[in-house]
């Protein structure tokens, strides 16, 4: 059984909370407890029916106001498949919450409400997704019973919506009508709508090829720790020396020559650790520790590759950046911490090249700032060489993170267009 | 090169990104801990810990909140396994946070010491100075727990603000406080109670007697059945009787609740999970039933 991370973007009139509660009430993971408290605070209400809504509610603020302020992780499980959602709010406030939910995401869910139709939202979502590059989209069409479960009016709504994704980089679009409120296509096939051959959301979930989008061609292990056991009291381990990381990229096995950055050395990996016993090889995403053959000065926020394949040692970054701070702006000649791999640095802003507006996808090249929620591109100067790669090629090397040094807040997320 | 053979099991992704989270604590903080209550949840964390950073012993100390009510089975399972490690053990007393008067003993008949264990907890948080401090929630186990970081802040109060909490991208985590802050840092957050159960059978690990069925003199309070001891005020029109039971949670005896069960064997027990109807607080903990909210109320005071 593998795990599928699916980011869900939508508001509550979208029917978005519905349609998770659905899924965790028909795959089994609502448990009596929460159906009670449910059943409760709907009939408290005056809803008649049992609104699975409320199943995604967190915290008190939120009940109160009836939004969602946070991302909100959610687990369920089939025999297939370990499902974790991002559930995350759609209004425009939060786009940084959507930023966050998706940026671990293999699939984005997107609900579009079958009356309103695409709205600005709508693209908004769907945006974000191509920008933090979730490989496989999903455009789930809901409420279609309020529009007669109509054919017409379904691909009316594809196809708009597939004209405004022809701009952005959507490599997996699947569209599926449902109705979560009365469970249609959601878990299994609608018998109301019998014009509709494809699969039911939950089915595409379940099946959803998701092994060969990580990168296993470029050889990427970030150093994270250094183990040097000083008092092992197992002579065997004395001068033991690993390097301790997760694997960002490609493949490593056991004699291969690597290349480490920043010394340019190359050396072999002699054995591939793990609690368990050595492995015979590593990839994405496991972390293990690297022995290798020669005695080189490597420390966290190292890099390890392979000779003919680097990534590329920069101090210059060319990066979309979606703010995420409501104190501070970002504008040029600002300086922050800059968290990129295990490497941590400091950056100066040198340029706001232009800002998206992100419902129209127009570059405001007037504009010099960024504000919170706002997406632009953005070029630094780096106190240091980073390793990187361009995020479309690698996520977890072409991804960083911007800290205000004076609050400690993660202000900023980028992801590298240019790595030159 | 048929690339897609290259899958991991949903136990080896969790546990991946685990050790990971482990290794960016213990390579970005000064001063982490690890709290083990002896519970299957700081087991498993313990176990990660081994794992993050074999062949070196686990390079922080662990710490366990005492309110000394915990069942015996519990605690001396707890000593046994930090002798076996060779770990440090440092152990904060609920009793002595109330014999120096930091907190008042409740009383009545639901008097808990449950809740007194935040200012304990805190207290030595910052008698030690710990800067990180490791804990075995899950984001499955409750509602207020789903909105919850990797990387948890938590100001010089020790409070946590869940409408400010830092966006948390990738996995990329910010360790970034000042002097009398720290960071609360759940390794376990992407597990299920069912992904836990699955990890202690295959992993093999050890686990408390009082998680598999047993006889026990039980009474019942607010349909839950708590098993009878001396610190806890029972009333008259609790009949005390005994039952075959097994507790899905560790916690202190007052509040945790026992269930009934037969399942004496882990995969007797994960049988018996993937059944069940009733979430494991839900089921077993008087804690979260004060009102809707009362998690959401104790984590703001700094609660684990």
């Amino acid at each position: 059984m593998d795990i599928l991370r699916f980011a869900t973007a939508g508001s509550v009139d979208d029917g978005k909370s519905t349609l998770i509660g659905r899924l965790l009430y028909d795959s089994k993971a609502i448990f009596e407890d929460q159906l009670q408290a449910v059943e409760r605070t709907s009939r408290a209400r005056g809803t008649e029916y049992l609104d699975l809504s409320l199943i995604t509610d967190g915290l008190r603020a939120e009940r109160e106001q009836g939004i969602t302020i946070d991302v909100a992780y959610r687990y369920f499980a089939t025999p297939r498949r370990k499902f974790i959602i991002a559930d995350t709010p759609g209004h425009i406030q939060y786009t940084r919450n959507m930023v966050t939910g998706a940026s671990t995401a293999d699939l984005a869910i997107i609900l579009i409400d079958a009356r309103k139709g695409v709205l600005e939202q709508s693209r908004r979502h769907a945006f974000i997704a191509s920008l933090l590059r979730v490989p496989h989209l999903v455009l789930a069409v809901n409420k279609m019973d309020l529009v007669g479960y109509s054919q017409e009016r379904f691909e009316e709504i594809r196809e708009e919506f597939t004209a405004f994704a022809s701009k952005l980089n959507v490599t997996d679009l699947t569209f599926i009508p449902i109705s979560a409120l009365h469970g249609d296509n959601v878990v299994s096939r609608s018998e109301n709508m019998p014009w509709y051959q494809g699969s039911s959301l939950l089915h595409h979930l379940e099946n959803v090829h998701i092994a060969s989008d990580r990168n296993l061609v470029d050889v990427r292990f970030p150093v994270q720790y250094v183990i040097r056991p000083q008092k092992a009291t197992d002579p065997r381990f004395h001068d033991y020396r690993g390097y301790a990381g997760q694997v960002a990229g490609g493949v490593l096995k056991p004699g291969d020559e690597v290349l480490h950055l920043p010394s340019g050395l190359t050396t072999r990996i002699t054995a591939i650790d793990t609690y368990d016993g050595p492995v015979q090889e590593a990839f994405p995403p496991m972390s293990v520790t690297l022995r290798l053959e020669d005695d080189i000065d490597i420390s966290r926020g190292d890099m390890i590759c392979r000779p003919h394949n680097q990534p590329t040692v920069t101090q210059e970054l060319d990066a979309m950046v979606c703010w995420m701070s409501e104190s501070v702006k970002l504008t040029p000649r600002a300086k922050f911490a800059i968290k990129h791999t295990t490497r941590t640095a400091r950056v100066l802003v040198r340029d706001v090249q232009y800002r998206l507006d992100i419902n129209t996808l127009h570059r405001e090249e007037s504009v010099k700032t960024l504000a919170l929620n706002e997406i632009g591109r953005v070029t630094f100067r780096v106190t240091q060489p980073l390793f990187v790669d361009e995020y479309a090629r690698n996520r977890a090397t072409g991804g960083f993170i911007l800290i205000d040094e004076a609050s400690n807040a993660t202000v900023g997320a980028g992801m590298i267009v240019d790595a030159r | 090169m048929p690339l897609c053979d290259y899958t991991t099991s949903q136990l080896d992704v969790l546990e991946a990104e685990s050790i990971h989270i482990m290794r960016e604590v213990v390579a970005e903080f000064e001063r982490p801990c690890l709290l083990f209550s002896g519970g299957k949840d700081s087991i498993v964390m313990l176990r990660i810990a081994e794992k993050a950073f074999w062949p070196a012993p686990i390079p922080f100390p662990l710490m366990h909140v005492d309110t000394g009510h915990n069942f015996p089975e519990v605690i001396e399972f707890r000593d046994r396994r930090v002798a076996e490690l060779g770990a440090r053990l440092i152990v904060a007393s609920v009793q002595d946070s109330i014999d120096a008067g930091r907190v008042v003993e409740e009383t009545g008949r639901r008097a808990s010491r449950n809740r007194l264990q935040t200012v304990t907890l805190l207290d030595a948080i910052e008698e030690h100075e710990f800067d990180a401090v490791f804990g075995g929630a899950r984001r499955d186990e409750e509602k207020s727990r789903a909105k919850e970081r990797v990387f948890s802040f938590r100001d010089e109060f020790g409070q946590w603000d869940p409408k400010n909490q830092r966006p948390e991208l990738w996995n990329l985590y910010n360790p970034r406080i000042r002097k009398g802050e720290h960071i609360r840092v759940f390794p376990l957050s992407n597990w299920t109670e069912l992904d836990v159960w699955d990890y202690i059978r295959r992993e093999n690990l050890e686990l408390p007697s009082i998680y598999f069925a047993h006889t026990r003199k039980v009474f019942e309070r607010d349909g839950m059945l708590l098993a009878d001891s001396p610190y806890v005020n029972r009333g008259d029109d609790e009949p005390v009787f005994e039952a075959t039971v097994r507790f899905r949670t560790v916690g202190d005896m007052t509040c945790t609740g026992a269930v009934e069960s037969t399942a004496r064997t882990v995969d007797e027990v994960i049988a018996e999970i993937a059944a069940t109807r009733i979430t494991e607080r839900g089921a077993t903990r008087a804690d979260d039933r004060f009102s809707e909210a009362a998690m959401e109320d104790r984590k703001k005071e700094g609660y684990f």
